[in-house]
């Protein structure tokens, strides 16, 4: 199976190559890519040159084009689509239809691929998006079971791609305002999820309290983690309960269910983590590496060290073994 | 996440003694350096190079306030971070890591090993330039004094050695 690795940075990308990646993902330094964070992404020319490196490595590079265009803005969506294929890109992963439409008539060499963010979680959709616009694979969204992931494999032709660690999103991808509500900017147009202009960690008396867009979000004790800046990831009390009613913090790790995933038919391994720094891509890449090896060999999965790695310090199979509350 | 280890206190101590001007100097010195040989940090800062950075090592008497007015880098030597617009604080190891690229930044965060406050815009877009740049202090500072880097070179490879502290690029990651 295909490692696709995240890349916030050049120095990234080269990590992520280093370690062992066969694909890495990145995006555009502007609101077209779902990781527009300070500080984070790519110039054109930094694109072109990270191209060269990877496939003088052997690897490939997809780029990110994957917001839903503003309305009377589409040209700088349309240029990021230009530019990537300028750049020498494997493909892009495109979420919105109209865009899709775009780069199928105006670059239709450029291999395309289903962004995540377009939340296409049955065959139906999927072969109706490979029929109208070309598309060779698509990113699954992190609500499938193993069992419906080879139910989708059995239907279509398109590849598939599914995430195997870091961040989890409650929501069915591109459709989430929770930040939006919060903070006026979403990660489906801005391509931000909680922009860290809206941030902010107080220390008050001993509690570590955290606010986005001036809402409280959660607050801890002395010892606890910090918390993680999503409302998703927020504790709140409902009903006289207080717990974390949207999601726990906690990060996906399914190294374990590597052999099922590719039992039912799963081309690429997705690692979550384009705003994280290089030594974690290269830790994170090294060890899915080392596991699917292993598995191409016959061998029993090694067992990583990523739990410090993780959002909250825990991990989960997600919903791949349908645990949801 | 490792232990970071502590600059041990009466070294600690040592450095109060050392006048802050001079100290501002070097490090204002080693700074724009820095920025001279990579000038992708200051690009990828972008609207924050108008911020000013305190870096607070919590094992240290001292804050380091990084501010670059008219795009030149300017560091001053403080007793704490007042007027800065943001503050990143934890041990000197685990800020030298981040640095090399030896840890992660967010891991670090969320274990409290660093602790944020302020712009967390500023601190992120600093960070995230930083991890991009691929620092090697070691190096830089012996580019500093040219003819003082064998015996430098020297002594950061027996402190790196002593005490695990990453004060040379991560290998590995190039």
């Amino acid at each position: 199976m295909e490692l696709v690795c995240p890349a916030g940075t050049p120095a990234a990308l080269r990590a992520a190559v280093e370690a062992g990646a066969h694909a890495v993902y990145c995006g555009f330094a502007d609101e077209t890519n779902a990781r527009n964070f300070p500080g984070l992404n790519f110039s054109r020319a930094e694109l072109t040159d990270s191209i060269r490196y990877a496939h003088q490595h052997g690897a490939k590079v997809l780029v990110a084009i994957n917001t839903f265009p503003r309305a009377g803005a589409q040209d700088l969506w349309h240029r990021a689509v230009a530019d990537a294929e300028r750049a020498g890109a494997d493909a892009v992963i495109l979420a919105d239809v109209g865009l899709l439409a775009y780069a199928t008539k105006n670059h239709p060499n450029l291999r395309r691929h289903l962004s995540v963010q377009a939340a296409a979680a049955n065959a139906d959709v999927i072969n109706f998006y490979a029929a109208e616009f070309g598309i060779k694979r698509v990113v699954l969204p992190r609500v499938l079971t193993v069992a419906e992931i080879a139910a989708i494999n059995k239907e279509t032709e398109v590849e598939t791609e599914v995430f195997v660690f870091g961040g989890l999103c409650v929501m069915a991808e591109g459709r989430c305002s929770l930040s939006s509500y919060a903070t006026g900017k979403s990660p489906n147009m801005n391509g931000v999820c909680s922009p860290a202009s809206h941030v902010v960690y107080d220390q008050e008396g001993p509690d570590l309290v955290a606010r986005l867009g001036g809402f409280t979000i959660h607050r801890v004790g002395k010892t606890d983690p910090t918390p993680y800046p999503t409302l998703c990831k927020g504790c709140f009390t409902s009903k006289g309960e207080t717990g974390h009613v949207f999601d726990d913090p906690a990060s996906l790790n399914a190294t374990d269910l590597l052999p099922q995933l590719a039992k039912a038919g799963v081309t690429a391994l997705k690692i979550e983590g384009r705003q994280r720094s290089r030594a974690y891509v290269a830790q994170v890449v090294r060890s899915f590496r080392d596991a699917v090896d292993a598995l191409a060999a016959g061998k029993p999965m090694p067992t990583g060290a990523l739990a410090a790695l993780s959002e909250g310090q825990a991990m989960t199979t997600g919903a791949y073994a349908k645990k949801w509350r | 996440m490792p232990e970071f280890f502590a600059i041990p206190k009466p070294f600690a101590q040592a450095l109060r003694l050392l006048p802050n001007p001079p100290l501002s100097l070097m490090l204002t010195q080693l700074t724009r350096g820095i920025l001279r040989r990579h000038p992708g940090i200051v690009s990828r800062l972008g609207d924050q190079a108008g911020k000013s950075f305190a870096l607070a090592p919590t094992d240290l008497p001292l804050v380091l306030v990084l501010s670059l007015p008219g795009g030149v880098a300017k560091v001053k030597v403080q007793r704490d971070g007042k007027g800065a617009d943001c503050m990143i604080s934890g041990k000197l190891s685990a800020l030298l890591g981040l640095v090399h690229g030896a840890v992660d930044g967010d891991a670090l965060f969320f274990s409290r090993d660093l602790v944020i406050e302020g712009d967390t815009e500023a601190a992120l877009a600093l960070r995230n330039a930083v991890d991009d740049a691929e620092l090697d202090l070691a190096e830089e500072i012996t580019r500093l004094a040219p003819p003082l880097a064998p015996m430098l070179k020297r002594l950061v490879a027996a402190a790196e050695r002593r005490t695990g502290v990453a004060l040379h690029r991560a290998g590995g990651v190039l």
